[in-house]
Order: C-alpha cells, then sequence, then structure tokens
C-alpha cells in the first residue's frame, strides 16, 4: 500500500515506528470502551508486561542457546492450552475422588477425630 | 456470514470517502456506520478469532498481536489523513452494527467533547537513546592496568562508577532540557514509559519516551524543533515518529472519576 501524501512527510508512522511505538499507542493508548467481548483490560496491560517479558527472555536464551520457552505453559499459549488440559482433567479426577471420600466420611468425621480439631 | 464488528475510530463524517482499497484486522475492506452525526470505522472479523476465547488466546501470540496492532494502526493512520478521528484501544469489537451505535450513543458527549478538543492535531513521539557505552570506562582504567591492592580496586571501581552517572546525569539534562523545550511547543506532552530495547528492536538505551500533541498547522516547525537539536548531544541520539493519531492523547474517559 503506497502513503498518500501528507504534511509534512520526513518522516511516516509506518516508517520511522518500531513494534514497540505501535504496540504502544495501539495497546496502551486510545479510548477504552468495552466492547460486546469483553477483554479484561488488566490482561492486556499484564500482557504488554508479559510480552516485555518474552522477548527479554527470547534474547538472553538465544543467547544461550536454550528453547525452554517453546514448552514453557508461562509463555506460550499452544503449550499452556495442552497444560491447561491436563490440569483441568487431573483436577477433576482428584475432585471426583474427593467428593466420593467426602460422601463416605464426611458426616462422621468431626466426631471420630476430636483430637485433631484442637 | 455474520462477523463480529471491530471498531477501529470514531470520527466526524469524512469529507472524503475512504480509499477504496483499505483493509483492516484480517484484510477486511473497511466501512464507515454513520450515527448521531458521528461515524464509526468499523470492519467484519470472524467469530472464531475474535470471540472472547480465541481472542484471549491470540493476544498472547506475539505474531498475531503485532500483524493485528499493525493492521489497526494502518486504518487509523489512514483516517489521519483525512480527518481527526478519535483512536479507540485495539481489540473492542462489537456483536454487530446495532451494538456499535449503542456505544456511540452512550459515549456521544465525550466524543464530541474529545473530538472538539483534538480537532486538526496531532501527536509526534519523540524518544532519545544513550548509544551503547561510552568509552571513558576504558580511559579511566587504562592507566592502571592492574590494581596493585584493595583499595586500588575499589578507587578504580567508582571512578568508572562515577563516569557511567556522569553519563547519565548528562543525559538526563539533555533530556529534561528538550521535554521542556518541546512541552511549550506542543500543546500538551505525555510521558511515556521507556521502552525496552529487545521489543523496540532498537539500538541503545531509551531514555526519554514522550508524544507531544501538535496542531497540524505547527508540525513542520515542530519537526524543525527536534531536527536542530538532534546534534547537539554526543553520544544521544534523538528520533522522532509521527505524525500519529492522537493516541496518548484520547484517552482519558470521565468513567470512573466524575
Amino acid at each position: 500500500m503506497t502513503t498518500p501524501s501528507r504534511l509534512p512527510e520526513p518522516y511516516g508512522p509506518s516508517s520511522g515506528a518500531n513494534l514497540a511505538d505501535i504496540l504502544e499507542r495501539v495497546l496502551d493508548k486510545g479510548i477504552v470502551i468495552a466492547g460486546d467481548i469483553r477483554i479484561n483490560l488488566l490482561d492486556i496491560e499484564l500482557l504488554t508486561v508479559k510480552l516485555r517479558l518474552i522477548v527479554a527472555s527470547v534474547d538472553k536464551a538465544k543467547e544461550m542457546g536454550i528453547d525452554w520457552w517453546e514448552s514453557d505453559p508461562a509463555l506460550s499459549s499452544r503449550a499452556r492450552r495442552d497444560e491447561l488440559a491436563r490440569e483441568n482433567a487431573e483436577l477433576r479426577e482428584r475432585l471426583a475422588r474427593l467428593e466420593e471420600l467426602e460422601q463416605g466420611t464426611g458426616r462422621t468425621r468431626g466426631r471420630t477425630h476430636p483430637k485433631e480439631a484442637s | 456470514m455474520t462477523g463480529l464488528r471491530y471498531v477501529y475510530a470514531v470520527c466526524r463524517p469524512l469529507g472524503a470517502p475512504l480509499q477504496a482499497q483499505l483493509t483492516g484486522v484480517v484484510g477486511a475492506p473497511v466501512k464507515q456506520l454513520p450515527h448521531h452525526g458521528l461515524i464509526a470505522v468499523v470492519s467484519e472479523v470472524p467469530e472464531r478469532d475474535f470471540a472472547e476465547e480465541p481472542l484471549r488466546a491470540h493476544l498472547e501470540d506475539l505474531d498475531w498481536l503485532s500483524a493485528t496492532a499493525r493492521a489497526h494502526q494502518g486504518v487509523v493512520d489512514a483516517l489521519t489523513v483525512v480527518t481527526t478521528p478519535l483512536p479507540l484501544r485495539m481489540a473492542t469489537v462489537f456483536r454487530d452494527d446495532s451494538g456499535v451505535r449503542t456505544m456511540i450513543e452512550s459515549c456521544e458527549e465525550h466524543f464530541r467533547a474529545t473530538l472538539e478538543r483534538l480537532q486538526g492535531r496531532v501527536e509526534w513521539g519523540v524518544k532519545i537513546y544513550l548509544e551503547a557505552e561510552q568509552p571513558q570506562e576504558a580511559t579511566v582504567a587504562e592507566p592502571e592496568p592492574r590494581a596493585a591492592s584493595g583499595r586500588d580496586y575499589l578507587r578504580r571501581r567508582r571512578q568508572q562508577t562515577m563516569a557511567r552517572e556522569d553519563v547519565w546525569e548528562k543525559a538526563e539534562a539533555f533530556a529534561t532540557r528538550l521535554h521542556e523545550k518541546l512541552s511549550a511547543f506542543a500543546e500538551d506532552s505525555r510521558l511515556h514509559a521507556p521502552q525496552n530495547a529487545a521489543l523496540s528492536g532498537t539500538a541503545g538505551r531509551n531514555v526519554l519516551n514522550a508524544a507531544y500533541l501538535v496542531p497540524r498547522a505547527h508540525s513542520e516547525e515542530f519537526v524543525e524543533v527536534v531536527d536542530r537539536t538532534k546534534d547537539d548531544a554526543p553520544g544521544l541520539r534523538v528520533e522522532l515518529t509521527g505524525p500519529w493519531a492522537a493516541y496518548s492523547f484520547a484517552g482519558e474517559l470521565p468513567q470512573e472519576g466524575a
């Protein structure tokens, strides 16, 4: 796309601006209106912080020749989805087990172990 | 098909039509949605990418995020050529046109007041970078290649630290002076957090990151003022970006305080 002429033209956002300049404005500035699709604004703020960390880490990691972020759930959305699914399944299973236990022993527990309470 | 509505900006009805080939996020054509004497600049986006869940996931993907941010900025940039847009924060999405109209109605007063305030103004970004570490340290350390004692070592360390502090002080003094000068010229200014070098991909350490609100008609002068100071400070680099839509000056919604 060609840049339409405007004044003054020695610098255009498209030419001089880096990614940080653009993100800083479209992500952090501009009018904040709650749309129908609710994105928690805190998420976006956290995201900028996290992004800085990611980029900084990637840089550092490259120096050290490692690529742990690919599978780190805090840094990769895919890894996190996998991680979440796994964690969810695990938690459900544990909850089910606890519920079973609870039904079996819950009503009498207080009376059968009075020492533990004190 | 029914997509969601992504809103880029709100502005007064355009004197000229949008560029016919202007595309926004996901390459969709950009349309004007007039309502109550204002227009929302919108494009359709697919629900599979912009409903809450997928959007949240996408926002953590740096490639997706930067492509979307650039597309958003591209549309706002095109608007800046023909009008004074009020840029909305990235990823402001509604179910349908009527959701957008309701939004315009509920923010109408604020939009008008802000448009009035920003009419004919643009934003210029000015950053100052401290170039890579100064050679002073080497010259300080050179005469004494080896520390003869612990005390010598500590003295040398202190000299190095002082040299570094000196560079910082000079950079700060220059930044303060330039900011004062530009603030006096501009109608308004904002100081932003210094940029992280890894994210900006720029060399040197960012010591000033400011935005200035300048009438379009005075922009040429503003650029000249910045240009003239560029060579005033050895070891420092001044960078100018713009003209941007007044992103840094549009965001003060009175929603919480008032």
